[in-house]
């Protein structure tokens, strides 16, 4: 029966495979990655083996804690628990709860992290390997560390999918984890700091954390290997302690979850609140840019990458602030002017086959194209326009001003233009309507990492001419390029937008059912 | 323009209506190396109430997406009441309502907004949709939830709140692929209502399905695709021949395993 369920995984996975080559060079592409994070933390890892006792053990038990908390914390962030082996499914099979808890465990190692973290948790033995009896607790601890993992992050995935289920904790928590993670550099930074600080902080640290659930097994290799016999069973005793709990809390979870589908209830609401319908002009531009900022605003995809923007100015402040460059605040302009005029380049993706009933409703293109355009550009030019003016007030070089409004403004136009004829053309892979804005589908990662690069490199070829003047300011110290650059960058950008909107969409009029087709390959 | 020849399945004197409400003409579509739809040509007279009728698989949903131009045929096209819909897409699209089987919507979208969103994007004005709004959700009993999210809607409300965006610009073909799955009884019989009122009106209906007793009871032509062929086509009378429409589409179309084997299923 494991096996069966193993050969089920196995054939889930090749299946969906089959669906198209681009799906198999995503997978290669993902996983060659992983193969070269693993590879060089094993390298890593082995390379300790010659270290002091002390520092090694350090590094695999920090490292493996924070794989721990990582496999127990990434399924509620990504809401992308991978359900291809969803219990729920096998209600009906009758399969008995002993095989049914072991084909699932050993069903998640198959898969990028699983295959990753077996691998490094292997590296482990050979830092170890300074001797039998250090070898083989390393083994011991790697394995049970391994299962660890696996079972702690079915225990989260199967207490919160009941939650998960309902919508507004997805969109919600979709948009708070955006944050932190967003910060994660400053963050990371900061706590490097203090760990510099004080040294033999971290070996402390390591230390209180090998006794806890999360660092016990990790830690197995280095107390045998430093001869501290009775911590060794004593830690071994906690690890197999937590394993066997934490498989106790999922079996029973699983068994409730078994015969409790997720329930979600809503409530009912009436007519009369159009929203922004009742407001934009009844025509099908204006009914498109209704659509799309009510999608900004309330699809957990769209009003993440919102999120984000106030966060851009913080961390080139923080940047700015560790350097004592504050010169880098003129950037914040024009980069939340490209950041959020090709937020729109996958608008088409974003739809996914929803995008039907334009193309039932006879949409003309270059409506379809000004909608979208629009609805970005409602919210888009006055943040570009404070982010461009704002940081002035900080460095005080205002002669930068009107070129940098300038280039920022042209980035903008430009970008959308560029981003109309894309989404036009071309479709990414993205998440799905209703998944996590960090789940992305598998594969398909070669054609969208093609389209975003070609594209973006487009962009910076079409904005030239304004990088070319803030360029003449910086080298003549004058002042007429920039007050060129204000006139010039919108004027130009304008251009590209309207031969952007006309071209995409022309491209849309001919092409409307083939992009449909390509939507409904990734649905 | 070309005026469309009667096809092999018009059955209605072209007297009497000159032009189809809907001529597909030798309609065919492969994707990879199965070929989905095999040369397709159908007449659907204006004012019928026409049921195509298949198995799983058959090619329904393909045939209807070429038709009404959600997908491109790899050869033939259709007629919509004399509009090639390949060649002037926009115009034959005004004559359209569709239902489509499979697709999302803008499910982000209040049910209201969505059924909005159908009525603004044809151009029409503002005052007509509301006042249509109104109507079509209260016709559909869907009211009481039209403030609400369509995300959060069941697939019956799902299905109903999409005929509502298809019907807001009062087409005068309406081309439903499986308007009734998962569609509770009392609301199946008020969209059937609503329907038949519609094509006494004049208007034109093409309901794909597979549940034979419906299409029996609603439906005045039918066509019977199996395949990526049609079998047959004509009015309902003239397709069942005396036999029941699930009879004769069973023996048309075949499949039907036999009745020995099996024999454990009644040992327990």
């Amino acid at each position: 029966m494991v096996a069966h369920l193993l050969r089920l995984k196995l054939t889930l996975l090749r299946n969906s495979l089959r669906r198209s080559p681009w799906q198999l060079l995503g997978l290669i592409i993902g996983g060659l990655y992983a193969v070269g994070i693993a590879g060089f933390l094993a390298v890593a890892l082995l390379l300790l083996r010659t270290a002091d006792l002390e520092l090694a053990q350090t590094v695999v038990v920090m490292g493996g804690s924070a794989a721990v908390l990582g496999w127990g914390i990434v399924p509620v962030i990504a809401s992308s628990a991978d359900l291809t082996l969803d219990p729920a499914r096998f209600t009906t099979a009758a399969v008995p709860m002993p095989q049914l808890l072991t084909g699932l465990a050993l069903g998640g190692l198959i898969g990028i992290p699983g295959i990753a973290t077996t691998l490094v948790a292997l590296a482990t033995v050979g830092t170890w390997s300074r001797g039998v009896a250090a070898t083989a607790a390393a083994l011991a601890g790697a394995v049970l560390s391994v299962l660890t993992c696996i079972v702690l992050s079915k225990v989260v995935t199967t207490a919160t999918a009941g939650l998960a289920s309902s919508r507004r904790f997805k969109d919600v928590s979709a948009l708070a984890f955006m944050i932190p993670l967003m910060l994660m550099g400053p963050i990371v930074a900061f706590v490097a700091q203090g760990a510099a600080g004080s040294a033999g902080f971290l070996t402390d640290l390591s230390r209180a954390v090998a006794w806890t659930p999360a660092g016990a097994a990790w830690s197995l290799g280095g107390d045998a290997a430093a001869g501290r016999s009775a911590e060794v069973l004593l830690k071994l005793l906690i690890a197999v302690a937590t394993l066997a709990g934490l498989a106790w809390c999922w079996k029973v979870l699983l068994k409730r979850a078994l015969v409790t589908p997720p329930y979600t209830a809503g409530g009912r609401k009436r007519a009369g609140r159009l929203g922004l319908f009742g407001v934009l002009p009844a025509t099908p531009t204006g009914a498109i840019t209704a659509r799309a900022l009510t999608y900004w605003i309330r699809d957990p995809r769209y009003s993440g990458s919102l999120v984000v923007i106030p966060l851009l100015p913080v961390l080139l402040f923080f940047q700015a602030s560790q350097t004592g460059e504050y010169g880098i605040l003129a950037i914040t302009g024009p980069l939340a002017a490209f950041l959020l005029a090709w937020s729109i380049s996958a608008d088409v993706s974003y739809d996914n086959t929803a995008f039907a009933l334009h193309l039932s409703s006879g949409v003309r293109g270059v409506h379809d194209r000004l909608g979208r355009a629009l609805a970005c550009l409602v919210f888009a030019l006055p943040i570009v326009l404070v982010f461009s003016i704002g940081p002035y007030f900080f460095t005080g070089d205002w002669e930068w001003l009107p070129s940098t409004v300038g280039l920022s403004l042209g980035i903008l136009f430009t970008g959308l233009g560029l981003a109309s004829v894309v989404s036009a053309r071309y479709t990414v892979a993205v998440p799905l309507p209703g998944d996590s804005p960090f789940k992305k589908p598998p594969g398909n990662v070669a054609q969208t990492m093609a389209v975003q690069f070609g594209g973006m490199g487009v962009l910076l070829l079409l904005v030239l001419p304004e990088a070319a003047l803030v360029i003449a300011q910086a080298v003549t110290g004058s002042m007429v390029p920039g007050w060129i650059n204000l006139g010039a960058g919108p004027l130009l950008g304008l251009v590209l937008f309207g031969l952007g909107v006309r071209l995409g969409g022309k491209w849309l009029d001919a092409r409307g059912p083939e992009l449909l087709a390509q939507l409904a390959v990734n649905r | 323009m070309t005026e469309p020849q009667p096809g092999p399945g018009s059955s209605s004197g072209p007297e009497q209506h000159p032009v189809p409400a809907l001529a597909i003409r030798g309609l065919a579509k492969r994707f990879g190396g199965k070929i989905a739809v095999d040369g397709i040509s159908l007449d659907v007279p204006a004012g019928s109430f026409y049921g195509i009728v298949g198995p799983n698989g058959a090619g329904k949903t393909t045939t209807l997406s070429m038709a009404t131009g959600l997908l491109r045929p790899d050869f033939g096209t259709a007629f919509v009441h004399g509009v090639d819909v390949w060649s002037r897409p926009l115009e034959a699209k005004k004559l359209m309502g569709i239902l489509t089987d499979g697709v999302r919507l803008f499910d982000r979208l209040t049910g209201e907004q969505l059924v909005t969103y159908a009525g603004l994007l044809r151009g029409m004005d503002k005052d007509v949709v509301s006042a249509r709004v109104a109507e079509l959700l209260a016709a559909l009993d869907l009211s009481a939830d039209a403030g609400t999210l369509v995300v959060d809607y069941s697939a019956g409300m799902t299905k109903k709140i999409a005929l509502a965006s298809a019907l807001i610009h009062a087409p005068r073909l309406l081309v439903l692929d499986e308007p009734f799955e998962s569609v509770d009884p009392v609301s199946a019989a008020n969209i059937r209502d609503i329907l038949v009122r519609y094509v006494g009106s004049g208007g034109t209906v093409i309901v794909s399905s597979h549940v034979m007793d419906l299409v029996q009871r609603m439906c005045d032509h039918v066509a019977v695709v199996a395949a990526g062929k049609l079998l047959a086509a004509g009015t309902v009378e003239e397709v069942r021949a005396g036999a029941s429409l699930e009879d004769r589409f069973v023996q048309m179309v075949g499949g039907r395993s036999r009745t020995e084997g099996l024999e454990w299923l009644r040992t327990f």
